[in-house]
């Protein structure tokens, strides 16, 4: 048993650093996070221009991934200036008492392919789904394009409330959209053995 | 030649007068409401009821290729007749522009315009905040000239009903079936 881990272990290293490869920071100019709301059956998107994440993922040891993801909620765009106070206030955002969105990993598995699935907790206006979201994964040189999709409930999270609660107009249905630009931890490539975390970080 | 409006022609002319007078006051209102479901809800039945229009004023100019409407009675004037088809060739151009400024327009704003919100209709144009404001000020425009035309267009039916005692404003009502003869 221990020579067949040794033996995985080895040919997992001798198969290049492209498997050892672990991506640990997030470029924020180059990712987005944006959303698409139907009103009276016309799409409208929108994106959120400010977001923290933190990231380990491995292509190669999904399972091993971690991801936590911090939104500020006022960074809520639209395009309108009419839409952006309506949204931060009371009936949906409520950006005074919830000024940050947040999202936590609790799984991450490979589907096959380039297709990865992220599951995880989604806090927001204080509520706390479960949401699911598929993505993919390619690699850009020494970047990671992570790059997917999930549909939330708005009303589950009791955002927009009030008389915009008439799903008849605004859809209950939000498609959330993330294109994350992650890069390759420093000491990884080529480094210790995937899964292992390079010394002195916490 | 024809002698008068097919019953075609009458229905088009009277359901796309119905459709325009509501168009035109939901446009008037619904800019200056404050956010909300309503409004919302009077941009959605402003865009269907455009569409409606420019694919009816399509209809209706087909149908009018193939049953030219009858000629104006005798007693007109060379120049009120001249006038009367300037002023129908430019209620036409308006029928068609009107909805085609508004349908650009919403695509420059980023609002796809989706028919009944079923039908997705194409942006022709990309979202661009700058041509989405000009559009914005023609599509009011040429609807305000719009409004000045059809005042026109009334007040002249009326003059001939009223005024001149002839058959045009007649010609173009529903036609009803003949009162019974009481003998």
């Amino acid at each position: 048993m221990k020579h067949l881990a040794l033996l995985l272990s080895a040919a997992l290293l001798l198969a290049g650093p492209a498997l050892a490869v672990q991506f640990d920071r997030i470029l924020p100019a180059q990712s987005a996070l944006s959303f698409v709301s139907k009103q009276m059956g016309v799409p409208v998107e929108g994106q959120f221009r400010r977001f923290t994440a933190q990231i380990a993922f491995d292509p190669a040891r999904p399972d091993t991934g971690r991801a936590a993801l911090e939104v500020e909620l006022a960074s809520f765009d639209m395009g309108s200036r009419e839409v952006y106070e309506e949204v931060i206030g009371r009936n949906w955002f409520d950006v005074r008492q919830h000024p940050t969105a947040r999202f936590v990993a609790t799984g991450l598995k490979h589907l096959g392919g380039e297709r990865y699935e992220v599951r995880g907790q989604l806090t927001l206006k204080g509520r706390t789904r479960e949401v699911v979201a598929p993505f993919s994964y390619r690699q850009q040189g020494r970047h990671a394009v992570l790059e997917g999709a999930f549909p939330l409930r708005r009303l589950d999270y009791g955002i927009g409330t009030g008389p915009w609660g008439d799903t008849s107009i605004v859809a209950d249905e939000v498609l959330v959209r993330f294109r994350f630009v992650a890069a390759e931890a420093a000491a990884a490539a080529g480094g210790p053995a995937p899964g292992t975390r390079p010394p002195g970080k916490p | 030649m024809l002698t008068e409006y097919t019953r075609t022609a009458i229905a088009l002319h009277w359901i796309i007068a119905a459709l325009i007078l509501a168009a035109l006051p939901l446009g008037l209102i619904m800019t200056g409401l404050p956010l909300s479901p309503q409004k919302l809800k009077f941009y959605a039945w402003h865009k269907w009821l455009g569409v409606t229009v420019f694919v009816l004023a399509v209809v209706r100019l087909l149908w009018r290729v193939r049953h030219p409407p009858p000629p104006l009675p005798a007693s007109v004037p060379a120049w009120q007749r001249s006038a009367a088809s300037v002023l129908h060739a430019c209620l036409y151009v308006l029928m068609l522009a009107i909805p085609l400024a508004g349908w650009l327009m919403s695509s420059a704003k980023g609002f796809q315009t989706v028919y009944l919100g079923i039908l997705p209709i194409p942006d022709l144009i990309a979202k661009d905040e700058a041509l989405g404001k000009t559009l914005a000020t023609v599509h009011a425009w040429l609807a305000y000239a719009l409004i000045a035309l059809l005042m026109v267009h009334v007040a002249a039916a009326l003059k001939h009903h009223f005024i001149d005692r002839d058959d045009v404003l007649r010609r173009m009502l529903p036609r009803l079936p003949p009162p019974k003869e009481t003998t």
